[in-house]
């Protein structure tokens, strides 16, 4: 179980974050290349947690496994590039897995 | 004002996952709640939960969160002078300073609706958020056992409907292909929460330089 000191402490620092942002001064925001950078870290750090989260280890191992997440995530990027809701897509890959596993075709 | 209501739907689907999805990572129900409570930041908390369920540390999950909240300091900077608040409106401001309260804000053709559009946004979303959340988390901790109903496969489909929006742009594109590679070549490799974290370098080196620009006055760097 993670403790509660990593809740408060990971809240408190995007409250600092957030409140920064209202305290600095403004010219802070015409480093254009602070603003760009900030945006595609964001996009990293996104596509990072979506390729830890379908091919990391089931629990904590090292190695990358290959099991029902894969084409989960295959049918929820479809459902995306058709435009689905987020509900739908989330829905959609659960179901997906579940569905698999539960044939005993994959993990 | 349109975009709040179907903003509505969407952020009480994004909740109920959240909750669902950080008792699956091994959450308690009122940790889940503070996380929407406090944090209340979407990205940040699906990484921290994300990080967690993988087996990172809690150093690794608190930085990965952060770093995906440095774009809220952005969005206050850019909604600061608009809301002109103080003292506990001020702290009040920055709490509901967000992806979604800001695109609202900023929307606006008047300073007054700015304002408008930006804390009834940041209250709505905020009310909804951490209803869905409980919602999500309860029944989760009542249903159990997440692989067996896909809920892993739902996490990695969360931060892929996250991104989605983000990569209409070639160089956004090229840095999501990045991080991929590096965070997937890394995870054998490190300890869980570490090879999330190193792919943001991939975001600093692509984004460097200016985007297919000339630099301003001839000035090379």
């Amino acid at each position: 179980m993670t403790g509660w000191t990593a809740v408060l402490a990971a809240c408190a620092l995007c409250f600092v974050l957030k409140l920064a942002g209202h305290l600095l001064p403004e010219r802070f925001l015409s480093g254009e290349r602070v603003s760009r950078i900030a945006a595609l870290v964001t996009v990293a750090l996104l596509a990072a947690l979506v390729a830890v989260q379908t091919l990391g280890g089931p629990s904590s191992g090292p190695a990358l496994t290959v099991d029902a997440r894969v084409p989960a995530l295959a049918v929820a990027a479809v459902a995306l590039a058709l435009r689905a809701p987020f509900i739908v897509v989330v829905v959609m890959a659960a179901g997906t897995a579940a569905a698999l596993r539960a044939t005993g075709a994959v993990t | 004002m349109r975009p709040s209501i179907s903003g509505g739907a969407a952020t009480g689907a994004y909740g109920l996952s959240f909750g669902a999805l950080a008792v699956a990572a091994g959450l308690t129900v009122p940790q889940s709640c503070a996380l929407s409570l406090l944090m209340f930041t979407g990205g940040s908390q699906f990484a921290f939960v994300g990080v967690v369920g993988a087996g990172g540390s809690p150093v690794a999950a608190v930085a990965t969160a952060g770093l995906l909240g440095v774009r809220n300091g952005l969005y206050g900077l850019q909604m600061a002078p608009v809301l002109a608040a103080r003292g506990a409106r001020r702290l009040a401001a920055a709490h509901l300073t967000i992806d979604e309260s800001t695109a609202v804000g900023t929307a606006q053709p008047t300073p007054p609706l700015r304002r408008l559009g930006f804390w009834v946004t940041g209250l709505a979303v905020f009310g909804l958020w951490n209803a869905s959340t409980l919602v999500g988390a309860v029944v989760w901790d009542a249903l159990g056992d997440p692989r067996r109903w896909g809920l892993d496969a739902a996490a990695a489909a969360a931060f892929l409907g996250l991104l989605w929006p983000r990569l209409r742009e070639g160089r956004a594109r090229g840095v999501a292909a990045g991080a991929v590679v590096v965070a997937a070549a890394l995870t054998p490799l490190v300890p869980p929460g570490l090879p999330v974290l190193a792919a943001a370098a991939v975001a600093v080196v692509l984004g460097w330089r200016n985007p297919s620009r000339a630099a301003p006055g001839g000035v090379a760097p």
